[in-house]
């Protein structure tokens, strides 16, 4: 491994300081479950490993009226271990208690999760569908981009050099509101997405119609795709059986897998529809506050 | 041995579960394995690995490594000692002296990934593998060969030139064929004339690997005296010895090798690998130097169970007698000769009496990791063939395969595949327990609300279990414990299991008998912990041992009372003297008086066994398939195991569970992934997908026990046969559930997912009467 300065900054101006002097040859330190892992397998040579944990916002976790603000370092059990968050966020809640296990849980962050950008992480899709934005602190100033428009490409983002996530924000859901995420791993934990679809829906007040929806998919593509058409095309339709088979039907057309070890591409559209529909009514039971 | 003994009914130790003598060190974490040991002045070597498969070295410098700051040695195949190309025994069977060294570093051409060219030792582990990564090699990559067809193909790229292949007999060069066998009896042409139902099928089989959870690691120490030192994580440290001398062209003598507590093994930690790597790299700096692998390194470059093709044929008369079986069996060997072909012929027919049967193996070198040894190696591999054809079989006639298979049992006297004349056996007595048991007497419910499909499967399977050299000391402590000195590593509670046979015998507590695993110094030579030979074998020396003591201890008993020592009766750890019923003295009472009646007692059992007890398992298992998604739940496993005598029965039905466990792993997910290029696409754990507690319901064991006469207390190897059957009870399973018969491992999602389609595809097809 190659020798790197820790740097341990207390706030997001010496973080950002910090980052700036070191360029691409530093890189931000949340729960290192990914950072630990990938600089021991030779992935990068870093000259500097920036800690953000001793930064108190994003190790806080706000909930108010306009919804919920996590830092981004805040371990995910603490993310479903609240309970008032885990009631009103469900999809963020699936995709916390599923990453890696108990032992993992306790340091991975969702901001980790993201900014590591891989096209398979579990929280990404998730957080799209949940309206979710990160607020990026940087030399220029701090800046707002949507989940949906933060990865480029895998392990690629919209990160420029001295920048960070500082928060991730959700505004309040409403309360005909319901997520959900799942993925398909061919074990039944401590295994990574061979695809993950999340999706939510709102719905009216009787529960008969979707106003608005979303679909995310996880591991069919270089980044974490947000299934715009088949999310518009639910819009005002009646959430029964066959707005659901049409919008999984759809979702699946978004897909651009590729084959891999973990799966053909064949399985992995598949599997975007099969996930989809189970996704989509999970999201509805939830919103009719089953 | 000639011995025959009697099973007895009553025992005060063996049967019994008494705490295992290592369970507060490994607990507590103490217990001392090869990565931690830290020597003064010890230093950290890295290895480079050919990121090729199949290539030629054209060019190597490593010059910019030497100047690296804190480097110590660097060390390529020049410092080996000249190999020839010649047959040598280096402890399991004679191999090709040049291709073990190649195997270790290569010296002009690479033949698997991962396999080592160069070294380094520095005053630390970064150093050491920042100095690695300039040494400078050139390569002209050749076409890689990973398959046994293509490797058997006209034309095929010739991995060894200096192959010479063994085809029936006759000599073969230009060859990728190490080796092809037959076993013939009977008259199989005219036992399939007499079959009414007659089922073949070819299976294909990924590699898997052991996935023992602590890496490789060896730390070397060789003086100015050219005494070599090596301490490591190994199933026999006495084969480390040989192959050690062997390799570096030392004395047996010269080499001092200690084993350190080993986190699993399976057979893949027989072969060295970083030892000979370290010994030359402390040879050069003359500081110990230390080496432990990266996980990616141990699938990459340490050997798994060879993968390979499998076909079967099996013809069943009318009445379900099977008349004939013919099967052929190409396994991948790795990047130089040497799979378990020859074991998975001793074992494919082994559950049955088949008048007319030919085997055909074949060892077969691909460019992949060296096959290793790997719990009932070929066994998993031929029962997955085997079984699967059985159970179609009893389909077609509609027998039940319990029946089925109690009908055409082998028994005692039954000839193996192989031509070896079965004694003792148990498959029968297993059989009817499984049938007795409560899983095959329930019902599966098939009916789910979901759409998933569930399906029942029952396998048989057998290993052969070895015997060999054992030696162990016993030491009588004034205390009233006893020493106990065995050369068997301790890989899945043996230290128990042994010393138990010897408090046994002694009347003592289990806990009163100490043991401990010596160095190649501190005891006689020691075969391997393999081949289900330990608790066996190392258990007969300490009973022989045992028995001795007793001797000693009533010759001292007799020295007090001034008896004759034939006058000395000991029952229930009491000795006592005949002619005077006033005289008694126990165990420890007699162990204090040592001093006084001679010094020391200190004696010593030595073995060596021909045979061990084979023994046979029946595995059930029910299954649920997400028929939307392929994914496979294990709903309930059920494992009856014929094991002779249970010394210690919660050891062994861990056994049990662990080999069921890994067998799970093999049938559902496991498997080299490799790239056309000859990598191994999944080198890690997080794709290399062992199952966790998570995947596995809780495994259900029935012990059976017919006693070996072979062993004082009835013994047989337990550690491998459960491997056997699982891939072809879970295959079993699935066909019951799906109706489509899988015939390569793994059954991972998606390609049940492929076996579904195609099934609908073919009844879309088929013409509507
Ligand atoms: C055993 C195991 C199991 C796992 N299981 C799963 C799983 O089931 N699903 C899954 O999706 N992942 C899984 N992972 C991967 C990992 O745990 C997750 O991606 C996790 O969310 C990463 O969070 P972290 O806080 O540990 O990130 P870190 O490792 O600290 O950081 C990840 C990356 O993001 C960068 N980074 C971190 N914080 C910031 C920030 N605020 N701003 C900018 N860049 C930042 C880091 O420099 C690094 O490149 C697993 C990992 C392990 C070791």
């Amino acid at each position: 491994m190659h020798p790197f300065a820790y740097v341990e900054p207390k706030t997001v101006k010496e973080a950002v300081a910090a980052l700036s002097k070191y360029g691409d040859k530093a890189r931000p330190l949340a729960g290192g479950t990914d950072l630990l892992v990938q600089t021991r397998a030779g992935r990068f040579n870093l000259d500097a490993v920036v800690n953000l944990k001793k930064i108190p916002e994003l190790m806080s976790v706000k909930l108010d009226a306009n919804g919920l603000e996590v830092g981004a370092a805040v371990p995910c059990y603490r993310v479903y271990e609240d309970p008032k968050v885990s009631a009103a966020f469900p999809g963020l809640i699936d995709a916390a208690s599923l990453i890696g296990g108990i032992q993992i849980q306790s340091r991975a962050s969702m901001g980790g999760n993201l900014c590591n950008s891989s096209p398979s992480a579990d929280a990404t899709c998730p957080m799209i569908v949940h309206n979710g934005v990160a607020v990026i602190a940087g030399p220029k100033g701090t800046r707002k981009v949507a989940i949906e428009e933060f990865c480029t490409g895998p392990g690629k983002n919209a990160l420029a050099a001295g920048e960070f996530v500082v928060t991730l924000q959700f505004p309040k859901p409403s309360p005909t509101f319901g997520a959900a995420y799942e993925r398909f791993i061919p074990r039944n934990e401590m295994d990574i997405a061979v695809v993950g679809v999340a999706s939510s829906v709102t719905l009216d007040a009787a529960g008969k119609t979707i106003k608005n929806a979303r679909i995310a998919l996880a591991a069919v593509g270089p980044i974490p795709i947000y299934a715009v058409a088949a999310s518009e095309w639910l819009k005002g339709k009646p959430a029964n059986e066959a707005s659901i088979a049409q919008a999984a039907a759809m979702a699946k057309a978004a897909a651009r897998p590729i084959t891999d070890m973990r799966g053909t591409i064949e399985q992995r559209k598949h599997l975007v529809e099969v996930l989809a529909r189970r996704t989509l009514t999970k999201a509805i039971e939830r919103a009719r506050g089953k | 041995m000639v011995a025959t003994f009697e099973p007895k009914k009553t025992y005060k130790v063996i049967g019994t579960r008494p705490i295992r003598h290592d369970g507060y060190d490994k607990v507590t974490g103490r217990a001392l394995y090869g990565a931690d040991l830290k020597l003064p002045g010890q230093v950290w070597g890295a290895v480079l690995r050919s990121p090729y498969a199949h290539a030629n070295i054209t060019r190597m410098d490593t010059s910019e490594a030497e100047k690296y700051p804190g480097v110590l040695a660097v060390v390529t195949a020049k410092d080996m000692p000249k190999a020839e190309s010649k047959m040598v025994d280096l402890g399991e069977g004679t191999v090709n002296e040049k291709h073990e060294v190649d195997r270790i570093m290569a010296s002009d051409k690479i033949v698997f990934r991962g396999q080592p060219v160069a070294a380094v030792a520095a005053v630390d582990r970064n150093t050491a593998e920042e100095a690695v990564k300039l040494i400078r090699v050139e390569y002209q990559p050749l076409q890689p060969v990973l398959t046994v067809e293509e490797a058997m193909a006209k034309g095929a790229p010739i991995i060894l030139p200096d192959l010479v292949g063994d085809d029936l007999g006759e000599k073969v060069k230009k060859t990728n064929m190490a080796k092809h066998f037959r076993h013939e009896f009977g008259d199989v042409e005219k036992g399939f004339s007499q079959a009414k139902h007659i089922v073949e099928r070819t299976f294909k089989m990924s590699m898997t690997h052991q996935g023992y959870i602590e890496p490789h690691n060896a730390v070397a120490m060789w003086d100015e005296d050219n005494r070599l030192r090596i301490w490591t994580g190994t199933q026999g440290a006495f084969a480390v010895r040989k192959q050690m001398a062997g390799i570096l062209k030392l004395d047996e003598s010269r080499v001092k090798v200690t084993p350190m507590e080993i986190g699993g093994g399976f057979g893949g930690k027989i072969p060295v690998y970083l030892e000979p790597i370290a010994a030359l790299l402390s040879k050069k700096c003359r500081r110990p130097v230390k080496l432990v692998m990266e996980r990616k390194a141990v699938f990459e470059s340490t050997g798994p169970a060879p993968g390979g093709t499998l076909r079967v044929k099996v013809g069943v008369d009318a009445s379900g007698k099977i008349t004939a079986a013919a099967s052929d069996m190409k396994l991948e060997a790795g990047g130089f000769p040497g799979s378990a072909v020859g074991a998975a012929a001793m074992c494919i027919y082994s559950p049955y009496n088949i008048p007319n049967t030919t085997i055909d193996g074949w060892d077969i070198v691909v460019n992949k990791p060296k096959s290793a040894p790997y719990r009932a190696p070929g066994a998993p591999q031929a029962h997955f063939a085997m079984e699967s054809v059985i159970d179609e079989l009893c389909e077609k006639g509609g027998w039940d395969p319990i029946d089925f298979r109690l009908k055409n049992s082998a028994k005692e006297g039954t000839r193996r595949g192989d031509g070896v004349k079965f004694g003792s056996i148990g498959n029968v007595d297993v059989l009817k327990a499984a049938s007795r048991s409560p899983h095959w007497k329930s019902v599966l419910n098939k009916d789910t609300t979901d759409g998933k499909k569930r399906g029942r499967g029952i396998a048989s399977g057998y290993w052969f279990n070895i015997g060999l050299k054992s030696a162990v000391t016993l030491s009588a402590n004034n205390d009233g414990t006893v020493s106990l000195v065995e050369g068997s590593t301790d890989i899945g509670g043996s230290r128990a299991s042994i010393a138990m046979q010897a408090a046994e015998v002694l009347g003592i507590p289990a806990l009163d008998v100490r043991p401990t695993v010596a160095d190649t110094e501190g005891v006689a030579y020691n075969d391997v912990t393999g081949g289900s030979r330990t608790t066996y074998a190392t258990g007969f020396a300490a009973y022989e041992a045992a028995i001795k003591m007793v001797e000693e201890l009533k010759a001292r008993a007799a020295r007090i009372w001034n008896q004759d020592p034939s006058d000395i009766l000991f029952k229930d750890g009491v000795f006592s003297a005949k002619k005077d019923s006033e005289l008694r003295l126990n165990f420890k009472e007699l162990s204090k008086k040592l001093g006084e009646t001679g010094g020391p007692v200190t004696v010593t059992g030595s073995v060596d066994l021909s045979t061990g007890g084979g023994a046979y398992g029946a595995h059930i298992v029910d299954v649920e398939v997400d028929t939307e998604t392929g994914k496979v739940e294990i709903l309930r496993y059920t494992i009856v195991q014929d094991v002779g005598k249970a010394i210690h029965p919660s050891y062994v039905e861990g056994q049990m569970q662990g080999g069921v466990v890994q067998g799970i792993g093999w049938a559902l997910n496991e498997e080299y992934f490799m790239t056309k290029e000859g990598t191994m696409a999944n080198s890690s754990f997080l794709d290399y997908r062992m199952p966790t507690t998570l995947d596995l319901p809780k495994i259900e064991t029935v012990i059976v026990e017919v006693f070996n006469p072979g062993h004082p207390f009835g013994v047989r190897g337990v550690g491998e046969v459960p491997i056997a059957p699982p891939i072809a009870a879970i295959g079993n399973a699935l066909h019951d559930a799906l109706g489509v018969r899988l015939v390569e491992t793994p059954f991972k999602p998606g390609r049940i997912m492929e076996a579904l389609e195609a099934q609908s595809k073919a009844a879309a097809v088929k013409p509507k009467r």
